[in-house]
């Protein structure tokens, strides 16, 4: 397929690993921000034909992964109600609350819908004027736009049975935190391609300057990826600390200014508790007051409950990368794609999932 | 779920619509209805990056020309070292 194949050949794959090693001298440690770059890191291997002390990290980049169990509960509790029909990404369904999935209230009875898009979710409430359709909108920056234009249709059709249980996440603050533990390990970032082709990378401008990370805008692909990583390289060897486009041909400065315009009009930053993160100012999205009508929490009184994470999983430390998945003495073992204890064994974007899947129990 | 990939505009309709421009998008034989409202300068022909029903970038040929380019001169090089 165009914009695929070429991008996965092998000898330029050869060609591109060989050229980082070439210009690496000092051992240096990478993050992928995106959950999308793990899955095709583990998938084509890409991080064993890097020099051993060159190690890439897998960062928070999974919105499934990192939605609070808080918001999984409130989930949960809607889903269970008879008058609604609850929508969600197929990944969010297994995903465990303090108490069971989504996909436990369905077999109890609960109308729960997997979705493609928000526009799904919209049609089921154009089609059941009798019910609440409620669209659980999870997801980057990458899917705000896409939330922010339902909740717009909806609007200019007068469709009032339509409500949203909002867990929309920025990337920019996550990283900033990451970058400023106390025991960051972090050199340099590859900055996840498709929140940059909405957002641009401006934001990431400040966060390279004060942390002196390089931030390399990287696609998904094997030569996407590892052009990023022989980026990063060359700045730490050069010392140099700067925001580059590594994936122009979907990537520009400023980003998608239609799809921000949008989402600025409807959402507005809050602070939100990641999983595994903690809280953190101005790194979820609410639906401005003007919208209020149709935040769910608000239309079915949901209270928000604490929830603290108990049990064995360890997901917090894989997500901020001090963990490998196959350190987790659970892994494989109690904790497995099909019994998940966490969400990164849940998402196909999942660290631990994408461990399991290829069959990596070491590095 | 962010797993985004790139299909071909096969057509367009509502073409003016903020909210409604939409278009038939091609994945590799698969064809699916997308929302374009985003990439107002997305035409017939042009691949575009889809996510969640919604194209979100259009991929600019001239950039991903360059790349390979780039990577073939790589190549070259390497040959000569080994
Ligand atoms: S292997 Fe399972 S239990 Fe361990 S961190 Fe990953 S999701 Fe949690």
């Amino acid at each position: 397929m165009k914009y695929l194949d070429e991008y996965r050949d092998a000898a330029s794959v050869k060609a591109l690993a060989d050229a980082i090693a070439r210009r690496q001298t000092r051992p240096w440690t990478l993050m992928e921000v995106c959950g999308g770059q793990t899955h095709s890191i583990v998938k084509h291997g890409l991080d064993r034909l890097l020099p051993p002390s060159l190690s890439l990290i897998h960062g928070p980049g999974c919105p499934v992964c990192v939605t609070p169990e808080a918001i999984i509960d409130q989930a949960l509790e809607l889903a269970a109600r008879p008058d609604v029909i609850f929508c969600s990404f197929g990944d969010m369904l297994r995903v465990p609350g303090s108490q069971h999935d989504l996909l436990t209230v369905r077999a109890r009875g609960g109308d729960v819908r997997m979705v493609y898009s928000p526009l799904d979710a919209l049609n089921l409430a154009r089609e059941h004027p009798e019910r609440q359709v409620v669209f659980f909108a999870v997801g980057f920056e990458t899917t705000a736009p896409t939330t922010a234009m339902a909740v717009l249709q909806a609007q200019r059709f007068g469709i009032k049975n339509f409500s949203l249980l909002v867990a929309h996440v920025r990337v920019p603050p996550a990283v900033e935190t990451l970058l400023s533990a106390p025991d960051n390990r972090v050199n340099g970032l590859l900055a996840a391609g498709h929140v940059c082709a909405v957002m641009g990378y401006t934001e990431y401008e400040p966060i390279a300057a004060r942390f002196r990370a390089p931030i390399v805008v990287t696609g998904f692909e094997p030569l996407d990826i590892l052009r990023g990583v022989l980026s990063c390289v060359e700045q730490l060897e050069e010392g140099r600390a700067e925001v580059e486009n590594r994936y122009g041909r979907a990537v520009s400065r400023e980003g998608n200014r239609p799809a921000q315009a949008l989402m600025e009009q409807v959402f507005e930053p809050v602070t939100l508790s990641w999983r595994g993160l903690d809280a953190i100012a101005d790194s979820g999205l609410g639906l401005r007051p003007e919208f209020a009508d149709f935040d769910a929490v608000r239309r079915f009184e949901l209270s928000v409950r604490k929830t603290a994470s108990a049990g064995p999983c360890r997901s917090g430390e894989v997500l901020t990368g001090r963990l490998k998945p196959f350190e987790c003495p659970a892994f494989g073992t109690a904790c497995t794609p099909e019994h998940p204890l966490g969400a990164t064994m849940v998402s196909s974007e999942g660290a631990c999932a994408a461990y399991y899947r290829y069959r990596r129990d070491a590095a | 779920m962010c797993l985004a990939v790139p299909g071909q505009i096969l057509s367009i309709e509502q073409a003016d619509d903020p909210l409604l421009r939409s278009g038939r998008v091609d994945f590799g034989g698969v064809v699916k209805v997308v929302n374009l409202a985003y990439v107002p300068e997305a035409e017939v022909g042009d691949y575009v990056i889809v996510h969640a029903g919604f194209a979100i970038s259009r991929l600019d040929e001239a950039e991903a020309q360059a790349v390979l380019k780039e990577i073939a001169a790589l190549e070259g090089i390497t040959d000569e070292i080994s």
